[in-house]
């Protein structure tokens, strides 16, 4: 508990100040909660996020004056507000700066990294709690909670940024004994929280937020890139809960209740994305998914190719090609070249379609913005439900570095991980042509009977230069 | 009622608020809105402010100045971040009205 904190409030009992601070703090706190309501469906949502964003500009200013206020006999009053503007600035120009500059294919992993600094921001105030070394055991224990919470969504975040950025391999990267060396990680943690509190020097209290920030690290190797974006939500709701934690700390309704809200709808909404994608949380979390899997009937099945040259041709003369993006697409940047590509072939008379599959790219609505920028017509793309009924009369599938979101193993394979999942059923398509960057498996890393039908026929590269060999094809044809 | 024992109501209730406000949400708004309660955590930037009033020691000072930087980029990222996300639906939707 901050004890300073609370002596100043009762020496400053002015009524106009605490009832002046409480009402806005409660204005604040109602904005977030229809921000939240409206941003849960389509029609409202943007309103949502300005509401939302109202209520954080009261909250910071309602706070500054109350700072100012409380503070009125502390001799480095002016050198602290000083610091809070210097520091909101710097942050400011640097979130608003990065997160605009930023293409919408790299949007998730800039959602954990501003996450993560919130993450960090939590650990901060438990561990500058816990080193005050006042207050009540029960809440040392909270502030301690908050240490281990906040920092391991810090650097948990931060990996999935780094993972996501590919500035470390997206694959699961494990080893012997990873759970055992977490778990250890874990239980340090929690004999250092317990040292912290009953004797917060200024070493334990250092040597305790170090452990959580290494097991926030570790946590993140063994999971796929794919699955990036369910931990990314567990860590936001994980950061919630640990401002809430803060909250009991410092004694502040504010942020008890818009943790605790952020704690509990993160969850809900962690639950949500992953049993979109079929999968259980637990499996995300401790089953390194998208680590090739070995075993099983390893049957010789070969993966035929074909030439760009013939590719074109074929794709020249369809009456109606439907063209599957994937996250690969977007990931090569090679949406314009796309665009090219229908231009070129609606020349020729040939229908084209694109099917969106609701979770393409793994972030839901994400492709159809990515489409959208390099201004191919809404009217083209087609959700699951319209456009699986029309693979039967396509002559070609395109497929564009997707993989998962057309793997027939969804609805052939009961054994399947991903049996259940609604899939775009190009396999119907009397050809299949697949753009793909290596024979490698997919994001999910299960192995798709797709890529080795009679029909399928694959195109290896980077999904932006085949695309754009397809187009000088097609011009010289 | 003892204060932590009004806390603790709270917690609950607020548990309960946040799970109802979102049980509807579709499939295509999952992202946006982890985007969104992403910036609502950012209300630590508040707590890290008063934190920061409390700091008798440099060491204190220089360990709160960075936790207000560091909620300050949680809320101004998120909001811009969820802003930039959410200005693509309604983009969308008013192209396909036209």
């Amino acid at each position: 508990m901050f004890w300073n904190l609370l002596a100043m409030e009762v020496a400053n009992q002015n009524p106009v100040l605490l009832h002046g601070t409480t009402a806005a703090y409660f204005i604040s706190i109602l904005l977030f909660i229809l921000g939240i309501k409206m941003m849960s469906s389509p029609a409202t949502a943007r309103k949502g996020i300005h509401w939302a964003g109202l209520g954080m500009l009261l909250a910071i200013i309602t706070a500054f004056v109350h700072i100012y206020f409380l503070g009125q006999s502390d001799p480095q009053l002016f050198l602290k507000l000083g610091l809070m503007v210097l520091m909101i600035l710097i942050g400011t120009a640097i979130g608003w700066y990065s997160s605009l500059k930023v293409p919408m294919t790299d949007m998730p992993q800039m959602v954990a990294l501003f996450n993560g600094m919130g993450g960090g921001a939590a650990a901060v105030i438990g561990y500058l709690d816990l080193l005050h070394g006042h207050g009540p055991v029960s809440l040392k224990v909270l502030a301690a909670a908050a240490v281990i919470i906040g920092a391991t969504s810090f650097s948990g975040s931060i990996g999935a940024f780094l993972k996501l950025q590919r500035w470390i391999s997206s694959r699961p990267i494990t080893y012997p004994g990873q759970q055992f060396v977490n778990a250890l990680l874990f239980l340090g943690s929690l004999v250092l929280g317990y040292l912290s509190i009953t004797n917060p020097t200024v070493l334990n209290v250092n040597l305790f937020i170090l452990l959580p920030l290494l097991l926030g690290i570790l946590m993140t190797l063994p999971i796929g890139g794919a699955d990036m974006p369910v931990v990314i939500s567990l860590f936001n709701a994980l950061t919630g809960l640990a401002v809430a934690f803060d909250g009991f700390a410092l004694q502040n309704y504010t942020l008890i209740i818009s943790g605790t809200i952020v704690g509990a709808s993160g969850t809900l909404l962690t639950i949500l994305m992953a049993r979109a994608m079929n999968r259980s949380l637990f499996n995300i979390l401790f089953g390194a998914f998208g680590k090739v899997q070995k075993g099983g009937e390893e049957e010789e099945k070969v993966m035929k190719e074909m030439s760009i040259d013939d590719a074109a041709s074929i794709l020249a003369f369809a009456d109606k090609v439907i063209i599957v993006p994937g996250f690969g697409m977007a990931a090569a940047q090679a949406q314009h070249k796309v665009k090219e590509l229908m231009e070129e072939l609606e020349k020729r008379g040939v229908e084209v379609k694109f099917a969106i599959h609701p979770v393409a790219g793994r972030m839901p609505g994400h492709m159809n913005v990515l489409l959208a920028e390099a201004d191919i017509p809404y009217d083209r793309l087609y959700d699951l439900e319209d456009i699986n009924p029309e693979f039967e009369t396509a002559d070609v599938a395109l497929i564009i570095g997707a993989n998962d979101v057309v793997n027939p193993s969804a609805e052939w394979d009961p054994n399947s991980p991903i049996y259940g999942m609604p899939i775009l059923q190009a396999y119907k398509a009397k050809n299949v042509f697949v753009i793909k960057r290596g024979r490698g498996r997919g994001f999910a890393g299960i192995d798709n009977p797709l890529f080795y039908l009679d029909k399928t026929y694959m195109l290896f590269g980077d999904a932006q230069k085949v695309v754009s060999d397809l187009v000088q094809a097609l011009k010289k044809l | 009622m003892p204060e932590v024992w009004v806390a603790l109501y709270i917690f609950m209730l607020a548990a309960f608020t946040g799970f109802e406000i979102i049980s509807r949400v579709p499939v295509i708004l999952h992202t946006p809105l982890m985007s969104g309660t992403n910036f609502i955590h950012g209300i630590v930037l508040v707590g890290a402010m008063y934190v920061l009033l409390t700091a008798s020691t440099p060491l204190e000072l220089a360990v709160g100045t960075f936790g207000v930087f560091l909620g300050a980029l949680n809320v101004v990222g998120g909001y811009v971040v969820t802003d930039r996300m959410l200005a693509m639906f309604e983009e969308k939707k008013k192209r396909r009205k036209e």
